[in-house]
């Protein structure tokens, strides 16, 4: 049994940039993970993957891109590099392949209970991610057994799809990226398209990150929305790594043969219902993606910015006319079912009152209770939280809010 | 950057009693389980009326001041007495009037002052379908449609955005768009 100040679990970018934000301020600190650094994106990630965000937005405390690709994205082995890379330039106390069973309240303090010992100390910091866990509904329990089930998680690439058709089930960034990879090696591919946000990779001879960086979408902080909640679970934008695709939406889908409907909602004896209100998901779509590039245009003109090339009319999201509403799957044409439907964080490790009725983390601004903290949830204080961009400003704000905790204890 | 908007606008809806709801609901999630009930009674042939009164919510009982009747018929084509709408059209209203006071409370919560709306929807029937002709033929509407016609002090992507957020929050339009268990038994 050892004690130390603070413990942070997970290694990933959350994890190294709380543990520069410690190391400057002087508090004694551990970073377990359970594998090696970055482990998720070296293992639960598919093989084609890049980053959404250009390597210019992969800032953290006291580190940034210096190669000679800005406007380039990380592939999986090259994020892997650049995190293993900040972690040795911030000497981060590592200590890899070690899990954590159990998080318990240990005196005025916690005990980390890992599989190498255990650990006492006054502050926690949950750092080990948003994606723990991909999100299945319960419906799949009740698909027809001999349909293979697959996540972002465990999908990698088409090689390992059986012949036959594949349904993949969401259309945000993993849905859209997937059913494009699975069209363009073959596969006759059905995507169920619930709320979904499509933008273009670029507005204006500029990337949309860009836009969204320098407007100061990214920086707008929980209390300024109307509805925290709801800006916590907003899907995410329909983009790929790949700046020669302009479009990565139901549009170019269904132009390279996807067949798309709506919602998977229901599944009776065999057969999946869709919801029949795909055309007006694909109406907000677009116009919250014509909000967005409107808000933009306004900016760069208050800007005086100059020499922009002039907006772009994307034209509607095209809904077939007849989406299909039921799909036999216990007969058929589709034999691989992808669940695309999302992420959740895991802390099931803590043994703490700290989950609400519906099992998610009750925090304030990443402040769980006394001296235990959580990094890089979606929109946790800004809309960039969740970004390797954006967890470096919230691990300033953790790390400045501990300090003042551990004086308030002293005193 | 936080945009403030002065709300002028006067669609007859109080919003801010809904979102005292929404709060109220997020505290005592049980007492936002509501069941509305309809009975309705066989008069002659194909005429039925519905009467209406009675729901729960807000963990009891409420009684309406006045009683609502829905009478539903056939038309003459069907060889019955037509003496009120179908039951589709009924359903066809309804939706009509779930998006249209949808409309009403999102344009108020937004500031849109609305000047008139008008639902115009449409459903589509095969009634080989009723008649038990065609296993392949549904006995409900094959397809469904809505043109509203909208006169509000506010840009088309606004009014366009009122439609579809009204969409979103409707119970009718969910009921129409997704399954729902119906279980039906002799009392």
């Amino acid at each position: 049994m050892k004690h130390i100040q603070t413990v942070i679990i997970g290694a990933g970018q959350a994890g190294l940039a709380m543990s520069k934000c410690l190391s400057e301020r002087s508090v004694a600190h551990v970073v377990i993970e359970r594998g090696e650094i970055a482990n998720s994106w070296a293992t639960e990630r598919w093989d084609s993957l890049k980053l959404l965000t250009p390597n210019w937005q992969s800032r953290l405390p006291g580190h940034c891109y210096t190669g000679t690709d800005p406007d380039g994205y990380m592939s999986m082995p090259e994020i892997n590099d650049y995190l293993r890379d900040y972690a040795h330039a911030i000497a981060a106390p590592v200590e890899d392949r070690t899990n954590v069973n159990c998080v318990t309240v240990e005196g005025f303090g916690y005990r980390v209970s890992t599989d190498c010992g255990d650990w006492i100390c006054d502050h926690v910091i949950f750092a080990n991610g948003a994606c723990g866990q991909a999100y299945v509904p319960a419906l799949a329990e009740e698909l027809p057994q001999h349909l293979t089930q697959l996540t972002p998680q465990s999908y990698k690439s088409p090689d390992q799809i059986p012949h036959g058709g594949v349904l993949v089930v969401g259309a945000s960034a993993s849905g859209t990226q997937i059913a494009a990879k699975l069209l363009a090696s073959g596969h006759d591919v059905m995507l169920s398209a619930g709320a979904h946000i499509r933008v273009p990779r670029s507005h204006r001879g500029r990337d949309i990150q860009w836009w969204m960086d320098r407007t100061g979408v990214l920086d707008t902080h929980i209390s300024e929305v109307d509805d925290p909640l709801r800006a916590r679970k907003v899907p995410s934008l329909q983009l790929v790594g790949d700046a020669n695709l302009p479009f990565l939406d139901l549009n170019l889908l269904q132009d390279r043969g996807a067949t798309v409907t709506g919602r998977l909602v229901g599944l009776q004896n065999g057969v999946a219902q869709f919801s029949g209100s795909l055309a007006n998901h694909c109406v907000l779509s677009d116009l919250k993606m014509r909000r967005l590039l409107g808000s933009f245009d306004v900016w760069a003109e208050a800007q005086g910015l100059e020499g922009l090339p002039a907006a772009q009319n994307h034209g509607p999201t095209v809904v077939p006319t007849h989406p299909p509403l039921l799909l036999d799957l216990a007969k058929g044409r589709i034999k691989t079912v992808i669940w695309a439907t999302g992420y959740r964080p895991d802390f099931s490790f803590a043994r703490l009152p700290i989950f609400d009725q519906k099992g998610a983390l009750r925090h304030k601004d990443g402040v769980v209770g006394p001296g235990l903290y959580v990094l890089g949830l979606p929109f946790q204080i800004r809309r960039k939280s969740a970004l390797i961009d954006g967890v470096g400003q919230d691990a300033e704000d953790m790390a400045n809010h501990l300090v003042r905790h551990q004086r308030t204890k002293a005193a | 950057m936080t945009i403030q908007t002065e709300i002028k606008a006067s669609n007859g809806v109080n919003t801010e009693a809904l979102m005292g709801a929404r709060e109220a609901f997020a505290q005592a999630p049980e007492a936002a389980a509501f069941t509305f009930r309809s009975t309705c009674s066989w008069v002659t042939g194909t005429q039925s009326r519905n009467d209406i009164n009675g729901f729960f919510g807000l963990g009891q009982e409420h009684t309406r001041h006045e009683n609502f009747t829905i009478s539903s018929d056939h038309p003459t084509v069907f060889a019955a007495a037509d003496t009120a709408p179908t039951p589709p059209e009924i359903v066809l209203s309804a939706l009509a009037s779930c998006l249209t006071g949808g409309v009403a409370s999102v344009a108020q919560h937004r500031g849109i002052q609305l000047n008139s709306v008008k639902a115009h929807v449409a459903g589509d029937v095969d009634v080989r379908g009723i008649l038990g002709m065609d296993p392949d033929i549904r006995n409900g509407f094959g397809s469904v449609r809505v043109r509203f016609e909208i006169d509000a002090d506010a840009s088309e992507d606004d009014i366009r955005a009122l439609v579809a957020q009204s969409q979103k929050r409707s119970a009718v339009f969910d009921l129409l768009t997704n399954p729902t268990n119906v279980h039906v038994d002799l009392a």
